[in-house]
C-alpha cells in the first residue's frame, strides 16, 4: 500500500472512530436509562439482559423431593451444607501412600465393584449447597408437579427400558455371569455401554437439556451474540447453539443433544429444543422429548434456570423444574475424554478374559467328570 | 424515561447509518461492519477453510494415497486404503507455508518422516481426537465464531471442538490440553488469538508434520471482504522448528442461507476401528483381499 492509501485508510479509520464512538456512547446511555427503567442486571449493547459469562451449576439439592416438605429450613439447609463440605474434606484428606490394598472383590462398603478403589473427593465437585430462590430452599428441583417428583412413566417407556437393561443390571463380581443369560451381555461391545462410557455425553443429563446438576464438571460457559447463543457443557465439552429467532431445522436432522431455538419474552430467553436422536442425555426420556427452557438473570450474579420436559413416550404428563446457575470466577476447561478413553478397551477387555476363564473352568470340570 | 430511551436509539441507529457509509466508500482498505458491542469487526458466523491444507500444508504434488507402499514402478496406496482408489488420494496444492517448507531441525524433521510413513496408525484425526491448533481450522467441516459484547468463542463441527479462548490472560495454562489455551485481543480489527499450553500429541495435517508441547501458536483473523477473513498462524516451537514460521489462507462465509453446525460426534464413528477386536463377537476386521 502507498503512502496516501495508508494516510486514506487512517483518516477512515479515525473518522470511522469518532462514528463508532459516538455509537458507544449513545449506546451507553441507553444501557444506563434501561438499566435504571428495568432493574439493575447486566445488559448488552443492545438492550438484552447479558447472560454471558461462566457458572458453577452444582447443588446438592436433588431433582426429586425425598420427602413431603417443599422448603427446608435455614437451619437444616446450614446443616446440609456443613455436612457436605465435611464429607469433601474429609474425602480429600491425604491417604497413608503404604495402606494395604483393598481385598479382592472390595469390602463391600458403597463403591464400584464392592468399593475396591476409585474415585474420592478429590475427583468429585457435587456442590455443598441447597440453592435459595427468593429466600426460600427448595427440597426439590422439580416444582411441577407440586409433590416435587417427576410425573409416572408410561407403560410405553417401561417395556422400552425394560428391553435396554434385560439381562444388564447386575454388579461387577468378577465372574462372566452373563453367559448364563440369553441374549447380550452388558459387556458385549462398545454400544451396549452407557454414553458417558463411550464419551459421547457427560452423565446425570449434565449438557441436557434440561440441564442438570451432577456428581462433577458442572460448569457453563455462555456466549451471546444477538443471533445466536451458545451453552457451553464442560462435560464432555458439548456446546449447544441456540438459533435466536429461527425455525427448527428439519426433523429427519436428529442431535444429541436436540435442536434448540431461542427468543426472548421481556427479559427471559426461552429456548425450545426438539429433534433429539434416540437417546437424549435425559434418561428414559425418548427421541419425542421436547423441553423448554427459561433463562432470567435474577440478579449480578446469577440466573434461574426453569425448564418443562414433556415426552409423551416416556412420562404421563410434562413436568417442571428450576434452580439456580451462580455466576463464578472459574472457568472452563477442555474435558477430552475419548482422547484417554483408557476404560472403554479395558472393560471389554476385562470381560473377554473373564468369559475365557469361565469357559476354561467349565472345560475342567466336563473333563474331570 | 421512554422517550429519553426512544431518541437515544434514533441517535445510535443514525450513528450506524454513517459508519456503514464510511466501510462502503473504503478503496481496498476494507472496513468491516461492527460487531456486537460496536468497537470492533464483526467476525459472527459460519466459516470454512477451502484448501488442502489438512493434506499436507507444504507444497505438494498429488499422490496415489494418504497412505503408501513401494511398488514395481513407484509408491501405490497401501493395502488399508487401496480400496478406496481415488477418494484415499491425495489433491495437490501450491501450500500454505510461507516460504514453501516448514523449517524442521533434523531431528524433528526425520519425525516427520516416520510420521507420514505411519500416517494410518499414528495421525490422530482417524481416531478422531480434537485436533488442536491451528489444525481445526483448516478440517474440511464449517465452524462457527461467536463473538459477544466482549467474549469470543470458536465452535467446531469436526468432532464438537471447542476451545478455552479468554478475553483477559489468566496466566499460563494449568495443564496442557488439545485445543490449548487462548487469549484474545484486538489489533485494529484484527482478532489475534495467542494459543499456548498445547498437548503434544495433535497432529498439523494428514503429511506428519507435528510439534512439541512448547509451541505457541498466534492467529490472527482479518476481515478482507462482507465474506472473507485473512487467516495467519504464526508457529513458534523451539523444540521442534529452527525459527517461527506462517502458514496463511483465506476463510470463507458458508453462503447458505440455514449454514449452521451440526452433530459430527465421530468418536461413535471410530469404536469399531479402536475397540472392535474386544468385541464379544467380532465382526471380521480388515477386508479380505481378493484370492
Amino acid at each position: 500500500m502507498d503512502s496516501t492509501r495508508t494516510e486514506r485508510a487512517k483518516s477512515q479509520r479515525a473518522m470511522h472512530w469518532v462514528v463508532v464512538a459516538f455509537g458507544i456512547a449513545a449506546a451507553v446511555l441507553i444501557v444506563v436509562a434501561t438499566r435504571m427503567a428495568w432493574g439493575e442486571i447486566p445488559r448488552t449493547a443492545d438492550g438484552k439482559p447479558d447472560l454471558s459469562g461462566y457458572y458453577d451449576t452444582a447443588t446438592i439439592t436433588p431433582l426429586e423431593r425425598r420427602g413431603d416438605d417443599e422448603f427446608l429450613t435455614e437451619e437444616r439447609a446450614e446443616f446440609n451444607a456443613n455436612r457436605a463440605a465435611q464429607g469433601l474434606a474429609e474425602g480429600s484428606a491425604d491417604q497413608d501412600p503404604n495402606r494395604e490394598a483393598p481385598p479382592v472383590g472390595g469390602d463391600g462398603s458403597r463403591g464400584a465393584a464392592g468399593n475396591v478403589g476409585g474415585y474420592d473427593s478429590f475427583w468429585v465437585d457435587p456442590g455443598e449447597k441447597n440453592f435459595q430462590i427468593d429466600g426460600k430452599y427448595r427440597t426439590s428441583i422439580v416444582i411441577d408437579p407440586p409433590n416435587g417428583r417427576r410425573p409416572p412413566i408410561t407403560d410405553e417407556a417401561r417395556q422400552r427400558m425394560a428391553n435396554m437393561y434385560r439381562g444388564m443390571r447386575r454388579q461387577n463380581d468378577g465372574t462372566a455371569w452373563w453367559l448364563e443369560n440369553d441374549g447380550p451381555g452388558p459387556y458385549d461391545g462398545p454400544e451396549i455401554r452407557p454414553l458417558p462410557d463411550r464419551c459421547l455425553l457427560g452423565f446425570g443429563s449434565t449438557a441436557g437439556p434440561p440441564m442438570l446438576p451432577t456428581l462433577y464438571n458442572n460448569h457453563k460457559r455462555i456466549v451471546q451474540t444477538p443471533d445466536h447463543i451458545m451453552i457451553l457443557t464442560e462435560m464432555v465439552h458439548d456446546a449447544r447453539i441456540v438459533r435466536m429467532n429461527s425455525e427448527h431445522a428439519p426433523d429427519d436432522v436428529r442431535r444429541w443433544l436436540g435442536d434448540s431455538i431461542g427468543w426472548w419474552e421481556g427479559d427471559t430467553l426461552v429456548v425450545d429444543t426438539i429433534h433429539f436422536n434416540d437417546t437424549p442425555s435425559m434418561r428414559q426420556a425418548s427421541r419425542n422429548l421436547h423441553v423448554v427452557e427459561r433463562f432470567t438473570r435474577i440478579d449480578e450474579n446469577s440466573l434461574l434456570y426453569n425448564f418443562t420436559v414433556e415426552d409423551p413416550s416416556t412420562w404421563e404428563a410434562p413436568w417442571t423444574g428450576e434452580y439456580v446457575w451462580p455466576q463464578t470466577d472459574e472457568a472452563v476447561y477442555e474435558y477430552a475424554c475419548h482422547e484417554g478413553n483408557y476404560s472403554m478397551g479395558n472393560i471389554l477387555r476385562g470381560a473377554r478374559r473373564l468369559e475365557r476363564d469361565a469357559m476354561a473352568a467349565q472345560a475342567e470340570t466336563s473333563g474331570d467328570e | 424515561m421512554h422517550r429519553i430511551i426512544i431518541v437515544l436509539l434514533a441517535a445510535a441507529l443514525a450513528s450506524c447509518e454513517v459508519r456503514v457509509g464510511t466501510g462502503a466508500e473504503s478503496d481496498g482498505a476494507y472496513v468491516a461492519p461492527r460487531g456486537p458491542g460496536g468497537v470492533n469487526p464483526d467476525l459472527n458466523g459460519v466459516w470454512q477453510a477451502l484448501n488442502e491444507a489438512n493434506y499436507d500444508l507444504e507444497r505438494h504434488m498429488a499422490r496415489p494415497s494418504m497412505s503408501l507402499r513401494d511398488g514395481p514402478y513407484g509408491p501405490l496406496p497401501d493395502l488399508a486404503t487401496v480400496r478406496l482408489g481415488a477418494v484415499a488420494s491425495v489433491p495437490p496444492s501450491l501450500g500454505v507455508v510461507e516460504g514453501g517448507t516448514i523449517p524442521y531441525t533434523p531431528e524433528a524433521l526425520a519425525i516427520r518422516d516416520e510420521n507420514r510413513k505411519h500416517w494410518i496408525e499414528r495421525d490422530p484425526e482417524i481416531k478422531c481426537f480434537l485436533p488442536g491448533i491451528p489444525r481445526a481450522t483448516y478440517m474440511p467441516q464449517p465452524f462457527r465464531i461467536l463473538q459477544g459484547d466482549k467474549e469470543i468463542e470458536i465452535v467446531y463441527q469436526w468432532a464438537g471442538a471447542v476451545r478455552n479462548i479468554y478475553s483477559e490472560d489468566p496466566g499460563p495454562a494449568p495443564v496442557d490440553s488439545w485445543m490449548g489455551q487462548s487469549v484474545a485481543s484486538w489489533e485494529d480489527d484484527t482478532l489475534v488469538l495467542t494459543v499456548t499450553g498445547l498437548i503434544e500429541q495433535t497432529w498439523l495435517d494428514r503429511a506428519g508434520n507435528h510439534h512439541s508441547n512448547q509451541m505457541t501458536v498466534v492467529e490472527r483473523y482479518t476481515p478482507t471482504g462482507p465474506n472473507h477473513l485473512r487467516y495467519e498462524a504464526t508457529i513458534e516451537d523451539p523444540e521442534t522448528f529452527t525459527r517461527p514460521w506462517k502458514i496463511s489462507m483465506p476463510l470463507y462465509r458458508r453462503m447458505e442461507p440455514n449454514a449452521m453446525i451440526l452433530d459430527f460426534k465421530c468418536v461413535a464413528f471410530v469404536e469399531e476401528l479402536m475397540y472392535g477386536q474386544w468385541r464379544r463377537n467380532p465382526l471380521p476386521r480388515w477386508p479380505e483381499t481378493d484370492e
